[in-house]
C-alpha cells in the first residue's frame, strides 16, 4: 500500500480556541487513481498536505496511521521527509503563475529539479529537462526551456509544472486542484495528459478538486469530503449510483448544457452530515 | 438596450478585439464565451469604461457611449468582477463598500439603500460592519453583486462571477442573479469560459476566438448542438462529454 491514512485528525490551536479542521479521516492508496472532492473548508488539501507534512507549525496533526509506503510520516525526521518529498511523491499547485519562479527561465527551473535528485552535470540535466518538456507534450520544448514563466499561457505553466515533478520519477502524484486556473479546454488536456503519464509510468495519483463529474472522468475511485469527513467513497463509474445526499447535491447543483433548468437546487447542508 | 458595432481595441501594435458586434435586447442577457486571450473581457472593460481606447460604436439605450463616461452613466451601467478575494477592499467595512457609490452620486437615503442592498442579495444585515475576510467567498460575490445594485443600474456587466467559487456557491450565486434580472428587469451581458453556466442564465450567446465573434447563436441552438463555427462545435463537445459523471 503506497499511502494509508487511518483516522487522521488535524486541528488548529490558538490560545484561546481550537478548531478541527480534519476529523477522522481515512484513506488508502496503491498505484491507483483517487479523486478527493469537496468545498472549499472541506479539509482535502489539508488531508494532501498532512501526508507530506506541509502544514504550519500551529496545526496538531493525530492520526492512528498516517504512513507513505510504510515509512510513518508522524514520527519522520525532516530530513527523511525531504527523501520523499518531491522525489518519491510530487505535488502539483494550483496556480502557476505562482509556484513557478518568475525570475528563472524554464529550462532552469526544471533541470534544477532533476539535478537536486538525480545529480549530474548542468548539460545533461539541460537536456533531461527539455526531454521532460517534450513528454508533456510541449512542441518546441527548446524555445520554451529558454522562456521565463510570465511568456507563456497558464495551461503551459501547468505542464511546466507537471515536467518539474516527473523529473524524480516519483510513485505518487498530488494534483491539488491542478486545472482550476485554466480554461475549459485546457482543463481537460491537463488532466488527460496527467491521467497518461500516471498510466504509463504506474504511480499513485491524487486528485483534489471541487468539479466531481470532471474528477469522474479521470479517477478510478472518488472521496467525497464534507467539513473535515469523507461522506462516501466510491468507484468513479458508479458516482450515478451515489447514495449520500452531499454526494447528490454536488451533482446537481451544476448548471448543465443538455439539461436545462430554470433554477438551480441549491445545497441544502443538513447538520447530522457532520456527526454521522 | 446595448449595441455595439464593429469595436475594434487594441494594445500597442496589438489588436486584440478585431471588429466586434452584437446588441442585446433589454431584459436580455448576452453571453461571450471563449478561451483566455480571446478578448471577452476586454470588451468588457471596453463597455465599463474602464479603457479608453477603442474604435467602433458602443451604445446603451441607443445613446453612443463617450470614450470618457460622464458619472451619470455609471448609474446605468455597473460591472461585477471575476475575483471576490480581489475585488473589495481589504480594510473597508461592507457598508463603507456600499457607501462609497451613493456618496459619489449624491445620492440620498443612504443608509436606507445599503439595507435595502443587503436583503436584496440575501446577505444578513450583520455583515453590514463585518470586513471582507469575515465574510466567505459566496458572501464576498453577493457584496460585490449589492455594489453594483445600490447604483440601480439598467445593465450589469458580469465578467466570469462564479468561477472563483465552488459549485454549491456557484449555484446559489446564478440563482441569485435571474431572481434579481426578473424583478429589476434588469439586461446582463455575461462572459465566462463555461458554457453550461452562460446557457444557463442567457438566450444568446457569442462565441469568441482570437478576437473575433466566430458566432452567434441561441442557447437552445446551442444545447441541441446546432453549431455552425468549428469552435463552438469544439467547446460544445468539450463541456457535454466533462459535465455527465463517467
Amino acid at each position: 500500500m503506497l499511502v494509508d491514512i487511518q483516522n487522521l485528525r488535524i486541528a488548529f490551536e490558538s490560545r484561546s480556541s481550537r478548531f478541527e479542521a480534519v476529523r477522522g479521516i481515512s484513506l488508502s492508496l496503491g498505484a491507483e487513481k483517487l479523486g478527493i472532492v469537496g468545498e472549499s473548508g472541506s479539509g482535502k488539501s489539508l488531508t494532501a498536505r498532512a501526508l507530506m507534512k506541509l502544514l504550519p507549525s500551529n496545526a496538531a496533526i493525530t492520526a492512528d496511521r498516517l504512513s507513505f509506503d510504510g515509512i510513518d510520516v508522524l514520527s519522520a525526521s525532516e530530513k527523511q521527509m525531504r527523501q520523499i518529498r518531491g522525489k518519491r511523491a510530487g505535488f502539483i499547485l494550483q496556480d502557476p503563475k505562482y509556484s513557478l519562479n518568475p525570475v528563472m527561465n524554464i529550462g532552469r527551473q526544471v533541470s534544477e529539479a532533476w539535478r537536486t535528485h538525480k545529480g549530474g552535470s548542468k548539460k545533461q540535466a539541460l537536456e533531461a529537462a527539455i526531454h521532460l518538456l517534450d513528454q508533456v507534450k510541449i512542441r518546441n520544448p527548446r524555445e520554451v526551456a529558454a522562456s521565463y514563466p510570465h511568456e507563456v499561457s497558464g495551461g503551459m505553466g501547468q505542464r511546466v509544472m507537471i515536467a518539474m515533478m516527473l523529473a524524480p520519477d516519483p510513485e505518487l502524484l498530488i494534483a491539488d486542484e491542478p486545472t482550476s486556473a485554466l480554461d475549459a479546454t485546457v482543463q481537460a488536456e491537463i488532466l488527460r495528459l496527467i491521467e497518461e503519464l500516471v498510466s504509463e509510468r504506474n504511480m499513485g495519483l491524487i486528485l483534489i478538486s471541487h468539479d466531481l463529474p470532471l474528477v469522474s472522468h479521470f479517477c478510478d475511485r472518488v472521496a467525497v469530503m464534507y467539513s473535515g469527513r469523507v461522506m462516501e467513497e466510491l468507484k468513479a463509474s458508479e458516482l450515478l449510483n451515489a447514495r449520500h445526499p452531499y454526494t447528490k447535491g454536488l451533482l446537481n447543483c451544476m448548471p448543465s448544457l443538455t439539461h436545462p433548468r430554470d433554477r438551480l437546487p441549491v445545497l441544502n447542508r443538513d447538520a447530522s452530515w457532520l456527526t454521522a | 438596450m446595448i449595441d455595439v458595432e464593429n469595436l475594434r481595441i487594441r494594445f500597442g501594435d496589438r489588436e486584440v478585439v478585431k471588429g466586434v458586434s452584437f446588441s442585446v435586447k433589454k431584459g436580455d442577457s448576452f453571453g461571450i464565451v471563449g478561451e483566455s486571450g480571446s478578448g471577452k473581457s476586454t470588451i468588457l472593460r471596453a463597455m465599463a469604461g474602464l479603457n479608453e481606447s477603442w474604435e467602433g460604436r458602443i451604445a446603451f439605450g441607443g445613446e453612443p457611449a463617450a470614450l470618457k463616461r460622464p458619472p451619470g452613466f455609471f448609474r446605468r451601467v455597473q460591472m461585477v468582477f471575476q475575483d471576490p478575494y480581489g475585488s473589495l477592499h481589504p480594510r473597508q467595512t461592507i457598508d463603507r463598500i456600499l457607501s462609497e457609490l451613493p456618496l459619489v452620486h449624491g445620492m440620498d437615503n443612504i443608509d436606507k439603500r445599503i439595507v435595502q442592498a443587503l436583503s436584496d442579495v440575501a446577505l444578513p444585515q450583520a455583515a453590514r460592519f463585518r470586513f471582507p475576510h469575515q465574510l466567505s467567498g459566496g458572501q464576498r460575490q453577493r457584496v460585490a453583486i449589492a455594489r453594483a445594485l445600490i447604483a440601480d443600474p439598467q445593465v450589469l456587466l458580469l465578467d466570469e462571477p462564479t468561477s472563483a467559487l465552488d459549485v454549491s456557491v456557484q449555484a446559489e450565486i446564478l440563482n441569485l442573479l435571474s431572481d434579481l434580472r426578473e424583478a429589476r428587469g434588469l439586461t446582463y451581458i455575461l462572459v465566462s469560459h463555461n458554457l453550461a453556466v452562460i446557457a444557463h442564465l442567457c438566450g444568446q450567446v457569442g462565441v469568441m476566438l482570437n478576437g473575433e465573434m466566430v458566432e452567434q447563436l441561441s442557447a437552445e441552438d446551442l444545447r441541441a448542438g446546432k453549431t455552425s463555427h468549428a469552435h463552438t462545435t469544439e467547446l460544445r463537445t468539450l463541456s457535454v462529454g466533462l459535465e455527465e459523471p463517467a
